[in-house]
């Protein structure tokens, strides 16, 4: 009896601070920062391969649902190809970064700079 | 029965605390205003709790909220190996660069720096809290000055601490149904992001990204 009053209130709490805080969301998210999460606290269970899965999904629900893709996503994935050794989808995946910000092109340039050779 | 006692007056607690998010001291956001960052960096945080994972899941949960906010945030995660990879191995270390190295290597509008203040699990006798609490402040590259700051923290109440609400009260007793097994910082984290970033008075400005608010008028 006082669980389910418990969980009652708590639920009725959790349902108050949403409706009065989250507004919808701009972006598509998707695994971005659990992945990050993960990377750093379970390493194992986030190596290249499973991030390039997840974050190549999240692009593709994100342009099906019609949400933009958030900041930082392309160039996190480029990251991952890098490491990989997928010159050619890193390089993509970085350019794309760039061409949706803009503000992102010194740190892109930078980095293809340092790893391919400038073009 | 007191149990329930208590329960009802943590929900009293918490609807009064909601209801009062807007009275503070409003803050001053002229530079902020002169300067209009576009791109933000965050530099992986200070650890200044004995959490040691602190730092990094704090900087799992920082990208989307200001994001949302209307920035450009640079991807924390390839930031946080660039520094590495350049002679920088821990946070300490990457929180001393110059300004103009970080303007010149990456081209950040304004520099979030985060310390970590408290973080994690408290055990008491009555009840275990768990508490995220971070500084946060928004440097000017070009000029080094100060853009904004704040203090973002949550608190998530075990059961049978009766006052002493300090913060933001969340929904306090799923924790200790569920087991407490699970690491709730990442959520409360969120939570602590969620509400420093959208304080009325004392929040962060919108950046460019930033769409018209529609809703603004329902949700007040």
């Amino acid at each position: 009896m006082i669980h389910t009053n418990k969980l009652l209130l708590a639920a009725m709490m959790s349902a108050l601070f949403l409706s009065g805080c989250a507004a919808k969301t701009t972006y598509y998210w998707g695994n971005y920062e659990q992945l990050i999460h993960d990377s750093y606290i379970e390493p194992g269970s986030a190596d290249p391969v499973t991030q390039i899965d997840l974050l190549e999904t999240d692009i593709q629900i994100a342009q099906s649902e019609g949400l933009p893709t958030p900041p930082g996503i392309y160039a996190h994935l480029g990251y991952m190809h890098s490491l990989q050794g997928n010159v050619a989808q890193a390089k993509n995946a970085f350019l794309q970064e760039k061409n949706l910000y803009p503000e992102s092109a010194s740190f892109i340039d930078g980095m293809l700079d340092r790893a391919y050779g400038n073009k | 029965m007191t149990i329930i006692k208590n329960i009802r007056s943590l929900l009293l607690a918490g609807l009064f605390m909601l209801a009062m998010g807007c009275a503070v001291t409003p803050y001053n956001y002229s530079a902020l205003n002169e300067a209009k960052p576009r791109s933000i960096v965050v530099i992986p945080p200070v650890n200044s709790s004995v959490e040691v994972d602190a730092p990094y899941i704090y900087l799992s949960t920082i990208s989307k909220p200001l994001a949302e906010k209307g920035y450009y945030v640079f991807p924390v995660s390839v930031i946080d190996n660039f520094l590495k990879e350049n002679g920088l191995p821990t946070p300490a270390e990457m929180n001393s660069i110059s300004l103009d190295k970080i303007r010149e290597n990456i081209g950040a509008d304004a520099v979030l720096y985060v310390e970590i203040i408290d973080w994690g699990q408290k055990y008491n006798v009555l009840s275990s809290n768990a508490v995220v609490r971070a500084k946060l402040r928004l440097i000017d590259t070009r000029t080094g000055s100060l853009l904004w700051d704040a203090e973002a923290h949550a608190i998530q109440e075990g059961s049978g601490s009766g006052g002493g609400i300090v913060g933001l009260l969340i929904g306090a007793i799923i924790n200790q149904i569920a087991g407490s097994i699970v690491d709730v910082t990442p959520d409360l984290s969120r939570t602590a992001n969620e509400a420093v970033f959208s304080s009325q008075k004392r929040g962060l400005l919108k950046g460019p990204y930033a769409q018209p608010s529609k809703v603004l008028a329902e949700t007040e």
